[in-house]
């Protein structure tokens, strides 16, 4: 990248500063022509200069130029008389202002274009960059850090590259227009201006030597302190646990102390600056109106002419600003992009070809994989391999062993280049793996590290990354012609982000379905299954979008009825009935009979809806939920009373927070039992009521009488919902399925009993052969698949997101499958029980998988065993044995 | 049934029976009420401990193995309390109890019934003293 902004503004927007700088040239007769009307409109037609006889008339609009002190004509201009020659004037200076206004907003809108562009250019240049770091880099930098320079700290840049080349022109040529302006109206008052201008442009930037070091100061400060910010929100579990969240607060006070006193002194500086500023360039005036005013008295200087000078001047320290603003900017903008790209230019980059798309399909890898005498370092200079060759078979599966850390996983991470190697040649089927594109290694290799990442999306998702290597298939939505002329102009690549990108031949699949089907036929591989299947039961389902998989949910609702009234499972699940209370249900989901969609009926809202709380008092319900609210209130401060409030219990047991508990003790001294209270204070009881379960909780304070209350209300509640708000509750419906519910409260239609030995096991397990029955294991795991998986999968666990990178390596069929450490998180029994799994199903393609221990059986059929670097023993097992001291020869040589 | 009458049966328990009613009726709103049928077990020999039981109605057997198979050792009913050794000392359960009639029982979890004593001496008092009794008895 140009290491001077103007080289790289001239280089990429060369045209369109020409165009801009053409326009502003255009312009300037026009704005020099609008400064002269004002003292013609005063000398002339208002103070009577050249009509001094009756029905004199003066030439309109005659095009002259002054030219060396003569006058140039170009028009004669058309006589008229005083008045007319007035409004003729008049309207003239307001057509000039019309078409100055039109140039300035043409300008404008042209410069906003160039400025865009150029930012993002410049975005997309730095983000590619970071794309092609080395390796290593990441280590050493702070992902807010980067993110912080791509999208904050280029962005003045980006306001700066409109106005770097045409400002000082547009701005000098109005400075230099208006001086020459004032130099022809009178020689002296020009000579004055000109004389003050340049001690401005002389002071003012020496003023600003501090100032610009203290942005850069402040720009350094702020990228620290966004890098510290995302340090805390990643290490927040840490802080929590080690109890240095005041060390961490401690810290970003500071930090923001820093950045304070760096911008407070700013600001004091720029205020001198300006203050001095404005005063030199009022100084002018000052001798305008005393000497320009004496030589008019004294009849040397026409009033018109003292008038015109000052408006001229008015007119002066407009563009003297913007042009030391500009200046000011300038500097800074450079700093700021210096310091910029600084950042983004690393020894070591991965050149673009690496990365370019491949002219034809890369073919599968066949042969061997040879390391002739390989070393690498890490970045502080570690060793972390030294002298290692081997040569394994592609097609063979391979055990890397060793203790952590002396060189099993560098060697595994060498093949797909994640450490670089320093000396030696490492052979991968033919290609040295230090030259080939990313390409091979991200099609034919499938690698699966410890720390691999899950992007913000679904399961799915995230198992289908591994095969987006380029769009595929068009789709409707794509770049409008709009788009790709500013892909072009602003140097974007054109890869369609619309297109569909999943490489399906790759998974051995024809379509979406397939390889959908494909995933589910990998997830028991990566023993998975059960998780996605959970997945799919808690999931929502859309009816509208997925009719088939709601009407088969029916269905399984319909088979398992039966299997849950059986006196032998009795009780498992009580079942929701629109004639019965359901006392495993929350008092909310009773009164209701289904599930509020709209945040206003929920808990508290629900009695201060006005009509609700009216249907409630009819029917005599309103002060029995309340009372049984207070009662609730009551018990549990008595209950949780001198507990402290980030005792566990709170969370787990309390109907109210810990947060919530001073707030219900004052209402309850507030207002004694019985007494009346306001609708907000009623609606807070009756907001813990609604959270009582009858079953879990046995306060025993809901009565039979209250329970046929409800039912009531529930009738009258929904008729009024259907009609006054309709699609703000989902209700139960047994021969519907209920979009806000999880498909398995779908397919139980009711709520697993409390109190019911290994209720949960015992349902779960009724559901599933009801679902196998039916055959719709399939489009639960389907539905599980598009669960989402959170920001950097924190919605998964450690060991769940280990699985996803599995099969995000497995379903790309690669010729080379590399797991290094990739099920660390799984206890030693899952481990082996995956791998076991993953060598049957891998049979005649190649795995290298990285193992703690060398002795005992193994399922490989060659050990390499990676101790302080270096190869310390090898064993084939299955083809054709080498002897040991034959291989350690080979490590000595 | 209510959470008055369970807190009447922890009452009841020794090792309860020196703590304030406020934190037995905490004890016993944090613990659930769960429902056995005949032949169904509380737990089972060898598993480890995660719950304590206080039955509140019907009859379980404690069975433990032997190598002639299994034998019933004790029958225990209403008010008694078991599974307390396993989850105080991490050890699996010592023998196993399967419900003879219907049972109703408290289950009162690890977790809860560690807090508890945590947050009370007089409760972690009266487990050494009852620990200490049994010590005695088998010396």
């Amino acid at each position: 990248m140009d290491q001077n902004l103007f080289s790289y503004i001239w280089r990429h927007s060369r045209r369109e500063q020409i165009a801009v700088i053409a326009v502003v040239l255009a312009s300037l007769p026009f704005y020099y022509a609008s400064l002269n009307l004002p003292a013609l409109i005063v000398n002339m037609p208002i103070q009577g200069h050249g009509f001094e006889s009756p029905g004199a008339s003066q030439p309109f609009f005659p095009l002259s130029l002054p030219w060396f002190g003569e006058e140039v004509v170009i028009f004669p201009g058309i006589p008229l008389d005083r008045l007319s020659f007035l409004i003729a004037l008049s309207v003239l200076f307001l057509t000039l202002v019309c078409i100055n206004g039109i140039f300035k907003f043409q300008i404008n809108t042209m410069k906003g274009r160039m400025g865009e562009r150029l930012l993002r250019r410049l975005r997309y240049e730095l983000l590619d960059r970071v794309l092609r770091f080395p390796i290593g880099h990441f280590r050493r930098v702070r992902p807010p850090e980067i993110a912080s320079m791509v999208k904050d700290e280029v962005e003045p840049i980006g306001g700066f590259i409109g106005d770097a080349i045409e400002l000082p022109l547009f701005a000098g040529g109005q400075a230099v227009t208006a001086l020459l302006f004032i130099l022809v109206q009178n020689f002296w008052l020009g000579l004055i201006a000109a004389f003050m201008i340049a001690i401005q442009s002389l002071v003012i930037p020496l003023l600003r030597v501090p100032i610009l070091r203290l942005g850069r100061l402040r720009q350094l400060q702020a990228r620290d302190l966004a890098g510290r910010v995302g340090e805390i929100v990643e290490g927040i579990s840490d802080i929590r646990t080690n109890d240095t969240a005041n060390y961490e607060r401690a810290d970003i006070a500071r930090r923001l102390g820093q950045i304070f006193f760096i911008r407070f002194e700013l600001y004091q500086r720029k205020f001198f600056v300006k203050f001095l500023n404005n005063f030199l360039a009022q100084v002018t005036p000052f001798i305008f109106y005393a000497l320009g005013g004496y030589l008019a008295i004294k009849g040397q200087l026409s009033i018109g002419e003292l008038v015109a000078v000052i408006a001229a001047y008015k007119e002066l320290p407009a563009p003297i600003k913007e042009l030391i603003d500009w200046d000011l900017q300038r500097q800074d903008a450079q700093i700021k992009y210096e310091q910029v790209i600084d950042q983004f230019q690393p020894d070591g980059m991965v050149s673009a070809a690496i990365q370019s798309l491949p002219e034809a399909d890369i073919p599968p890898l066949k042969g061997r994989i040879t390391a002739s005498d390989l070393s690498a370092i890490d970045d502080s200079g570690a060793r972390l391999l030294e002298g290692v060759s081997f040569d394994i078979e592609l097609d063979s599966h391979v055990a890397f062993a060793g203790p952590p850390g002396q060189g099993k996983e560098a060697a595994a991470q060498a093949l797909v280049r994640l450490v670089a190697v320093r000396g030696g040649r490492l052979i991968l089927a033919g290609h040295d793996v230090a030259l080939i594109g990313d390409a091979v290694i991200g099609r034919r290799v499938g690698y699966v590290g410890h720390d691999t990442y899950v992007f913000t999306g679904s399961v799915k998702d995230n198992i289908l990354y591994g095969l987006k290597h380029e769009p595929r298939r068009p789709s409707a939505l794509s770049w409008s012609m709009r788009d790709r002329a500013e892909l072009a102009a602003s140097g974007n690549p054109s890869f369609d982000p619309f297109a569909d990108w999943i490489d399906y031949e790759a998974a051995s699949a024809a379509t979406i379905e397939d390889v959908e089907a494909r995933i589910i036929a990998l997830l028991p591989t990566a023993d998975f299954e059960d998780d996605v299947y959970q997945f799919g039961l808690r999931a929502r389902i859309d009816p509208i979008a997925t009719p088939e998989l709601a009407a088969l949910a029916l269905k399984a609702r319909e088979a398992l009825r039966p299997r849950l009234i059986d006196p032998a499972q009795g009780g498992l699940v009580e079942p929701f009935d629109v004639e019965a209370y359901n006392r495993n249900a929350t008092l909310e989901e009773n009164l209701l009979f289904g599930l509020p969609v709209d945040p206003n009926y929920v808990g508290a809202s629900l009695p201060q809806i006005q009509q609700i709380a009216n249907l409630l008092k009819e029917l005599d319900l309103f002060n029995p939920l309340v009372a049984a609210g207070r009662e609730i209130a009551e018990t549990m401060i008595e209950l949780f009373r001198g507990l402290p409030p980030d005792h566990p219990f709170f969370e787990q047991f309390s109907f109210i927070s810990a947060t919530e508990m001073p707030e219900y003790q004052a209402l309850l001294n507030r207002i004694p039992a019985g007494a009346v209270m306001g609708p907000q204070d009623a609606a807070r009881f009756i907001a813990l009521s609604l959270r009582y379960v009858d079953a879990r909780h046995r306060l025993g304070i809901i009565t039979e009488e209250i329970r046929i209350k409800i039912l009531a209300a529930r009738r009258r509640l929904q008729a009024w919902l259907k009609e006054n708000a309709p699609g703000a509750i989902a209700f139960y419906d047994p021969a519907q399925f209920n979009a806000a519910a999880s498909l398995q409260d779908n397919i139980l239609f009711g709520r697993v009993a409390y109190g019911v030995a290994d209720a949960q096991k015992r349902v779960g397990h009724l559901l599933s052969d009801v679902l196998d029955e039916l055959g719709l294991k399939d489009a639960v795991l389907r539905a599980g698949l598009r669960f989402d998986a959170g920001a950097a999968g924190r919605r998964l666990l450690p060991g769940q997101r280990q699985k996803i990178a599995l099969l995000r390596a497995l379903l790309k069929n690669p010729d080379l499958l590399v797991v290094n450490q990739g099920l660390a998180v799984l206890d030693a029994g899952a481990q082996s029980e995956i791998l076991t799994r993953v060598l049957a199903m891998r049979s005649g393609q190649g795995v290298i998988w990285t193992v703690a221990r060398a002795e005992g059986e193994h399922p490989f059929d060659h050990v390499l065993v990676f101790e302080q670097g270096r190869i310390a023993d090898e064993r084939r097992l299955r083809r054709g044995p080498v002897k040991t001291s034959e291989a350690k020869e080979r490590t000595l040589i | 049934m209510s959470l008055n009458d369970e807190v009447e049966a922890l009452k009841r328990i020794k090792l309860f029976s020196a703590i304030e009613p406020a934190k037995l009726k905490l004890l016993a709103f944090a613990s659930e009420r769960i429902s056995f049928e005949a032949g169904q077990s509380l737990f089972r020999e060898g598993d480890p401990g995660d719950a304590a039981y206080l039955v509140l109605e019907g009859v379980a057997d404690v069975v433990v193995q032997s190598s002639k198979g299994p034998i019933t050792v004790a029958e225990i009913g209403r008010d008694a309390f078991v599974g307390e050794i396993a989850i105080l000392c991490d050890v699996p359960r010592t023998a196993s109890v399967t419900a003879a009639s219907r049972i109703v029982a408290l289950r009162i979890r690890k977790d809860v019934f560690l807090q508890l004593l945590r947050d009370m001496t007089s409760m972690a008092l009266e487990i050494m003293r009852e620990l200490a009794e049994r010590l005695e008895a088998t010396t």
